[in-house]
This record gives C-alpha cells, structure tokens and sequence, in this order.
C-alpha cells in the first residue's frame, strides 16, 4: 500500500486536520464571538465592537487590575525567566558532561510537574497558619511575631505568583539554548581570542550569543508562551477566581472568570482576543530586539 | 603566547577552574528541586509527621497510607481510582502515538517534498508557537461539542496533538538529512512513503521521541480538558480527581483535615510527575540532539 502513496497530502493531511479544528477554527470562532453577546443558551447576538469598548472603557477591574499586574507578571517572569535560562545553559555548557546531565535535569523538573498537583507544595510552604515552612522559619529564627497570610494578602501574592513562574521558567527554550552552546565549534573561540578578543563579556557578545542566535529566538518564543501559559498559578496559590482584592488576577483568569462563572462568552472571547494579541506583539518586540543583533 | 583562557565547551574533566561555575549551579539547582524533594518526603510521611510542630522537612517513618488513602477517596467518590488511571492511560496513549506519527509525516512533507504553499505551511506553524492554548479554551469547547467528541476519549486527545513547537523541532530536524540518501532511494523505486518509513523516521528517531515525551507532558498533566469537556465522571482523567481532591470537593467526604490532606495530595503530585521524569531521564540525550537544531532561522 505505501507503494503508491506519494502525494503531499498523505503526510499532511492528519496534522493539518487536527491543526484547523483546535487552533484555527477556536482562534477564529474566539475573534467572531468577541463582537457578540453569548450567554452559551440563546444564539448570540451581534454587538459590533462594545464588547471591546466596554473593556477599555468600563472595566475597572481589567483596567485597574488585570492588564497591570500582567503586564507586571510578564515584564518580570518573562525577561528574567530568558536571563536566567541563557546564564544556567551557558553555566552548564563549561562543565563536564555527567555533571551537566544532573543538573539539567533538575533543571528542567518544574516544567514536568503538573500545576494543580504542584499547588499543595506551595500553600504548604507559605501557608498563613505558623504551621507553614516560609512562616514557621521565621517565626523561629525571629524576623516575625505574626504569621503573615502569604497567599491570600495582596502584597504578597502576586511576588508569590512571580517566584513559582520563575521556578518553572527553565523549560524547552532552556534546553534548546543549552543545546545551542554545546553545538558552537570550539576553535571560534580560540580564533577570537588569536584575533584580539580580551575578556568574557566580549566573548559572550561577539561568539557565544550569534553563534546560538537560531536558539536565542527559539528560547525567547518559548518564553514568552511560558509565561502567559503558567497564568493559573494566581487562582491555584489563592485558590480562589477572582483573587484576593484581584492582587494576582491574570488576563487568563480574566477570561475563565467571564466565560466559565459569568458565562458571558462573548465578552470572554474579547478578552482572549486582546490576549493573544499582546503575546503576538511582544513575540514581533522581542524577534526584532533579537534579530538587529546580527 | 599567552595560555587560552577563555570559554572551554564540553570539558572532558572537572578542573579547578569550574569551580565558579559549580557556585552559582548549586544553590540554583537547590532552589529548583527543594519543592520537588518535599513532595517526595511528604508523600510519605505518616500523619503524626504531617501534624508535627515545627513541620519538619525529611520524612522519618515511610509509609505508604497516603498513597492508600488517595485510592480510598477515589472509591468514595464513585469512581474507582484505576479508573481515573486508565483513562489517563488511553488517552495519553491515544495522543502521544498520534502526535509522533502526524508530526513526522508533516515534517518530512514540510522539509523534503516539494508543493505549492510549502513555505507558507511552515510560516503559519511557526507563528503559532505562539499560540496559547489556554486562551481558546471557549471556542475549542464549542469546535468540541460541535464534532461530537464530548465525553470521549477522542475529546481530550485530539486536541493536544497537533503542537506547533512539535512540529517545528522534527522539521528542523529532517532537514539536517542529506537530500542524496533520498535521492538514491528514489531511483531504487522507493515511494515517499516507503521513504519516510525506512529512511527518514530511523534517523530522526531522537527528534520523535521528543515529540513522544512534550507530548505526554503535555496530555498527562492535562486539567483543562478532563474540566471542561468531559461531563461524565467516568470518563475523566487523574489531573482531574487530584484537583477534585486538592479542593475538598470529594462527596460525602467531610474534608474537615486540609493537613492530612496534605499528605495525601503530596502523594497525588508524585503520581503526577514520576512518569514524566522517567521518560526524560531515559530519553534525555535524544531530547538534547532534538534541540540542538531547533533554532528559528
């Protein structure tokens, strides 16, 4: 039977299939709706653009709220988490293999955990009662009379939310940096050096990074989708949608607050628009922040 | 001429000189796995350990009862735990065996056939690496719903198999194949298909496993789906009796304990994730090969 099967389609098919129903089609159904009202009973109903006036205009909470601390969440857990992968690949790159092999691995653990399961480690590390590790230790060496409510205080919350993201932040961009230096042909750096290169830094600007810039994009995609994937960590630390004083509430929470609690769908659907607008403009920042380094 | 100081990459040997390395390595790695050893510690303590004042970090006295007690609940709540566990089983099954087979058949098309939008194709899949699933997760409920796949094994698979980063890692990979190999094949008789199948998935065999292993990742710890497109209880995955049980919602179960609760879902973040590591331990240098070649050019 495979004798015979050499058109295009026959490989492309499946994949294409699958990649139109789950990824086109919700993205274009999600585009249709956010111009209608849809309560999921009766068929919806053509609004034009309010859905999108109303959230800049009249949502206080997503204006107050939910678009900062997003934007607060992904200034930090985003650039930091990329820092922090490039620094431990380029570590790991200059020890032997074995070694390297264990911590990578440790590494890269977080990013295998599942995050429902994972909550229980963090509400009992910071949990609010001295029965909590963070609160019991500093209620022992002195620093705190009271044991504070780490996850349900606003002050804290979102700090939380951001040291969990970075905890998992080294996933597949990490290794694929990782991966990147192990692959630079040694004698550039030797050359480099014959050729007047004094110190690291330079080495690091002038060999490491464009020899692995292929990689450096990859890992900068995959690190901007990290962090606004992990986006559920803020109702999973609280436990609670919306969040305390909406102190970790997340464009992702936003949406499953207005679709899955308030069912209005259409309102939800604007929201996710706007989301995946903001990832696709921060990706096209960072491409060109990234590429003009040639 | 002054010695070569600078960067050595892939020492055969450690050396004094790694020593800075190693500095900064340790507490970081410290700081990445002290969460994951308390969930293996704390799966295993017995109740009095839970409860104990100062809460201590190592486990003293293994045992086993949380890992039982996590079974009982689930007997509770009218669903056997095996049941939960098989599920999760086919339809990780389900979705890894399909995501390597579409994945690979798409690559090798996308790098070594040649057709029209071929370019194209390969364009929109890379931005949608960009795509976050999650914020789609209403319209795919109602593509879902629309295609029959409620309540079925198919509904909490299919979505999740096709992966732009999937596809973009074995393409990248294919064409590091020399187009000869294929060539010569050809002029042997061989179809495209019989190319792919005796040729190309034995060379790219590390970049499939990686597909295999993010994609079991990925479906493993899947809690959105078994949320959210299953209704049947039945039919639903283990992600989703752990998220059941981490918030008490278990019926007729007073959960009046959270601290014995503790150890119980400890144990059930454990089930979660040893799988997971086990396939990366034992295919992690295919994955490093993989990734070697999956910059964006």
């Amino acid at each position: 039977m495979t004798r015979r099967m050499n058109h295009p389609l026959w490989f492309l098919m499946p994949y294409i299939l699958l990649f139109v129903a789950f990824i086109i089609v919700p993205v274009a159904i999600a585009f249709g709706l956010s111009f209608t009202y849809f309560n999921t009973v009766e068929t919806p109903e053509w609004v034009g653009l309010r859905n999108y006036i109303e959230l800049l205009t009249r949502d206080e909470v997503f204006m107050q709220h939910v678009l900062p601390n997003t934007i607060k969440f992904a200034f930090i857990v985003g650039p930091v988490g990329y820092f922090l992968s490039f620094l431990l690949a380029w570590v790991l790159a200059q020890i032997p293999h074995l070694p390297r092999t264990i911590f990578a691995i440790i590494l890269y653990s977080p990013s295998m955990t599942a995050g429902i399961a994972m909550a229980v480690v963090w509400t009992v590390l910071f949990s609010g009662d001295h029965a909590g590790y963070l609160n019991a230790m500093l209620l022992n060496w002195g620093f705190i009379s009271e044991p504070i409510q780490f996850l349900i205080s606003p002050d804290h919350l979102m700090n939380i939310m951001i040291v969990v993201a970075l905890w998992g932040s080294m996933g597949v961009g990490f290794l694929a940096m990782l991966a990147g230096i192990l692959n630079i042909d040694q004698s550039l750096y030797e050359a480099a050096y014959i050729d007047g290169l004094r110190n690291r830094w330079q080495e690091i600007f002038y060999i490491t990074i464009p020899s692995m810039k292929p990689q450096m994009l990859f890992g900068a995609v995959m690190a901007v989708v990290g962090t606004f994937q992990v986006g559920m960590i803020g109702v999973q630390l609280s436990g609670a949608n919306p969040t305390p004083q909406y102190a970790g509430q997340l464009l992702v929470n936003h949406i499953e607050d207005f679709g899955f609690i308030r069912y209005l769908m259409g309102y939800a659907s604007a929201v996710s628009v706007v989301l995946l607008i903001i990832i696709y403009s921060i990706s096209k920042v960072t491409f060109n922040l990234l590429g003009e380094k040639e | 001429m002054a010695k070569f100081t600078g960067m050595k990459i892939n020492p055969k040997r450690f050396h004094r000189s790694q020593l800075k390395f190693f500095i900064i390595l340790l507490p970081m790695a410290a700081f990445v796995a002290l969460p994951i050893l308390f969930i293996i510690n704390h799966a295993f303590k017995p109740l009095n350990e839970l409860f104990a004042y100062p809460p201590r970090f190592f486990v003293r006295q293994p045992t086993l009862r949380n890992f039982s007690d996590l079974v009982d609940l689930a007997a509770q709540s009218g669903v056997p735990f095996s049941r939960y566990l098989f599920n999760s089983l086919v339809v990780s099954g389900i979705g890894v065996v399909c995501a390597i087979l579409f994945t690979s058949l798409a690559a090798y098309a996308l790098s070594k056939l040649k057709f029209r939008g071929k370019k194209l194709l390969f364009e929109i899949n890379t931005l949608a690496l960009m795509f976050v699933p999650i914020a789609v997760m209403i319209p795919r409920y109602i593509t879902i719903a629309r295609l029959g796949l409620i309540d079925s094994y198919f509904g909490l698979a299919l979505p999740l198999i096709a992966m732009p980063v999937g596809l973009f890692l074995v393409k990248q990979f294919v064409d590091q194949t020399p187009d000869e190999l294929i060539e010569s094949a050809k002029i042997d008789g061989a179809s495209e298909m019989q190319i792919f199948l005796r040729i190309i998935v034995p060379i790219t065999a590390p970049a499939i496993a990686t597909v295999g292993i993010l994609a079991f990742q990925l479906i493993w710890n899947d809690i959105i789906g078994p949320n959210l497109y299953v209704d049947d209880e039945s039919m639903k995955t283990l992600p989703f009796f752990f998220q059941t049980v981490a918030q008490g919602n278990i019926p007729g179960q007073q959960h009046a304990n959270p601290v014995a609760g503790q150890g119980v879902l400890a144990a059930a973040s454990l089930i979660m994730f040893v799988p997971n590591i086990i396939m990366f331990i034992w295919l992690q240098n295919k994955v490093m090969n993989t990734m070697a070649h999956s910059g964006i050019k």
